[in-house]
């Protein structure tokens, strides 16, 4: 039309590209990430100060519970049990936590979706994001519960950013995995629930890795990323006597499969995030 | 299909010409369409017990879409239900992605889809309009400043701390059309919001919206309130079953959307365009006491109910009867035009006046209005039955139930020393 020949450079027509897992911009993503993840956290607390002891009595209730088990029952003898316990349950929680949250996390937020111009991919990973601040907090107890227990602070201790950065990045793309195909398939969620046990127990979060034989059983636990993730944390920060998880595969080689499927995991959550994303709307 | 433009024209009449003005909203043959599984598989298990694919029924909602909306036009895209237009609303605000076509927009856009999606119950208004800024793509700080202007606009500045899970329903409807109205995006699209809030505050709306008519900014408003049409819009546009049925002058798409209505009764038979009913309703409105065109009705004033009607042939011992349903489809009441004032039979060319003064007891809400219009004096011979000839609301007061009684409420303390 005759009009585009005079229109000024300030209103050049773009086109709209419609729903995506990040449209609109990253500094709007950003800041509404973090706006929703720290609102929905602050809700967690229940707006009170005894919020945050409630968000520590989960995780010490298993831990108890556990301790007891293993220590009067079992009988371990594992150097540090129960701080390696303690640390492992609150790890792990990011891990099981955010992923909880995150896999019905979309259809949780139905209306925004539905209608809102809003970028796809803040819905999931504010749920880990919840899931990582509570851990931060657990964190600060751990610490000092490890510390009066006896443990030695170690300089090791500063590389706990990459054991917990590993945590995050697999939890945000498994959550974005199953919180896209949750909208399909409305059971994921309850499939979701049964998987995380079982990866509790496939992980050696209760049990040091080398209680178990070398056997059939021993190598499907080194292919499972989250294994070789815990038991260097394990020799990094609680005991460094502990094999490194290169020790406990055994060879470079040996640890590949769990890197393939650490990085696969990652690749495909963003893939099948980004194909669904927008249909997300249509769907629900 | 039948696409009318009529840039200039009667449009050109309503004060401002937009045609030097750049085109901000351009879509050019969008199309959309939902796939309805007839076996909806919802879940692994029924994907893993179902073996034969599933069928689907393919729901064209927009069928080859094209228009533009020029810099500072007030534009209204009207349609009956189905008609696609949200979903139209819904592919320009990225909601929705089009099959086919693109849309092009210039600036910011901020949609509203409904009041007050996406408020948080459990965050104060403070944080709530951080959030909705943010949502519409301000920087936190500029979405913190514009808190101050909301809240006064709202008049609700004495509640800014309050979660909105406390809030009152009008207190949230109008945070919700504050934050709306104080977004400084260039571009608005508007879902039916216009009937929200009491008197006085539906009086401010009209007042922006007459603003923002004559302002530089580009709206676009999507209802059924033909009404509002005509009142704010420059230009509007109609879609009939996914596809534009004509554009131009609000007044022009008005009458076809009425006619569009009016003609989809079931004795005409199958395919509501085309064909038309041997009488039809030209116009349908209400009037306010001093008789003036009215949208919306007070608790408690009568409500005057007009409608114009014209033969298109001759009938015989026609009757007319109307009826008015809230929203949820319930009829409250109705009623017929008393026998000794039916005329014998109208000729083709004819017009027939109903004027109608009802006792107003509804309760505060929306209703529509349904007509039916017979021959030979029988209920069952029908010539014309609309499901909509207008809707209205009835505002003032939030009374739960379908009707509102004039009433006197007392309670006594007796007994006891206290």
């Amino acid at each position: 039309m005759s009009a585009e020949t005079q229109t000024p450079a300030a209103l050049e027509l773009r086109e709209v590209r419609g729903p995506s897992a990040t449209g609109g911009g990253g500094r709007r993503f950003f800041d509404l990430l973090w706006l929703i993840s720290a609102t929905e956290f602050k809700k967690s607390f229940h707006g009170t100060a005894f919020g945050y002891l409630w968000s520590l009595i989960r995780p010490l209730m298993l831990f108890g519970v556990l301790l007891v088990v293993f220590t009067r029952i079992f009988k371990f003898n594992v150097p540090n049990y129960p701080v390696l316990l303690l640390f492992n349950l609150v790890v792990f929680g990011l891990f099981q936590e955010g992923t909880g949250a995150a896999v019905s996390s979309v259809l949780a937020q139905e209306g925004i979706v539905r209608k809102t111009q809003f970028p796809r991919l803040v819905i999931p990973l504010s749920s880990v994001m919840v899931a990582l601040f509570t851990m931060a907090l657990n964190l600060i107890a751990v610490f000092a519960f490890i510390l009066i227990y006896g443990v030695d602070p170690k300089w090791t201790w500063l590389l706990l950013p990459v054991i917990l950065l590993l945590v995050f990045v697999l939890s945000c793309a498994v959550s974005l995995l199953l919180s896209a195909l949750n909208v399909r398939f409305r059971d994921i969620a309850v499939i979701w629930v049964v998987i995380a046990q079982v990866l509790f127990y496939a992980t050696p979060i209760i049990y040091p890795f080398e209680f178990i034989d070398p056997s059939f059983l021993r190598d499907v636990l080194i292919a499972n990323p989250l294994t070789l993730i815990f038991e260097q944390a394990r020799h990094w920060i609680i005991d460094p006597a502990a094999p490194t998880a290169l020790e406990i595969a055994g060879s470079w080689a040996a640890m590949l499969p769990a890197i393939a499927i650490y990085v696969v995991t990652c690749i495909l959550g963003v893939w099948v995030f980004n194909r669904e994303a927008p249909k997300i709307a249509e769907r629900l | 299909m039948a696409v009318e433009t009529s840039h200039d024209g009667p449009a050109a009449t309503r004060g401002r010409s937009f045609e030097a003005e750049p085109v901000v909203i351009e879509a050019r043959g969008v199309s959309k369409s939902f796939r309805l599984s007839v076996n909806k598989i919802g879940s692994l298990k029924e994907m893993i017990t179902t073996f034969s694919q599933s069928d689907y029924k393919e729901l064209r909602a927009l069928q080859d879409v094209s228009f533009e909306v020029r810099r500072g036009e007030f534009f209204g895209i009207v349609g009956r239900n189905g008609s696609g237009k949200s979903t139209l609303l819904k592919v320009l605000a990225s909601i929705y992605s089009a099959d086919a076509g693109t849309v092009r927009m210039a600036g910011r856009l901020a949609p509203f889809i409904e009041l007050g999606v996406g408020f948080n119950p459990e965050l104060t208004a403070r944080e709530n309009v951080e959030l909705n800024g943010v949502m519409m793509g301000l920087e936190r700080r500029e979405a913190r400043g514009r808190l101050g202007a909301v809240l006064e606009f709202a008049e609700l500045e004495e509640f800014v701390d309050m979660k909105l899970k406390n809030y009152s329903s009008g207190m949230l409807v109008r945070l919700a059309f504050s934050v709306m109205i104080q977004s400084d995006a260039e571009l608005l699209l508007i879902d039916e919001v216009l009937a929200v809030g009491d008197a006085a505050f539906q009086q401010k709306c009209a007042d922006v919206f007459h603003e923002m008519r004559d302002s530089e900014r580009t709206v676009i408003l999507v209802t059924h309130d033909m009404g509002a049409v005509e009142h704010y819009c420059h230009r509007a546009m109609l879609l009939h079953d996914g596809e534009v049925k004509a554009v131009g002058d609000p007044g022009e798409v008005a009458r076809k959307y009425l006619r569009l209505n009016f003609e989809s009764a079931p004795s005409t038979g199958g395919d509501s365009l085309g064909e038309v009913a041997d009488i039809v309703v030209e116009d349908a409105w209400l009037e306010d006491a001093s008789g003036a065109r009215a949208t919306n009705v007070e608790k408690g004033k009568d409500l005057r109910f007009c409608a114009d009607l014209e033969a298109k042939r001759d009938v015989e011992g026609p009757t007319f009867g109307f009826s008015l349903a809230n929203a949820d489809g319930v009829e409250v009441t109705g009623f017929g035009v008393p026998v000794d004032e039916l005329p014998e039979r109208v000729s083709a060319g004819q017009r027939l006046q109903v004027r109608a003064t009802v006792e107003n007891r509804l309760a505060p809400g929306r209703y529509i209005v349904r007509c039916w219009i017979h021959r030979n004096r029988n209920l069952s011979d029908i010539v014309l039955y609309s499901p909509h000839v207008l809707d209205f609301v009835v505002f003032g007061g939030d009374e739960p139930g379908v009707a509102y009684f004039e009433h006197e409420v007392h309670m006594e303390l007796t007994g006891g020393e206290k």
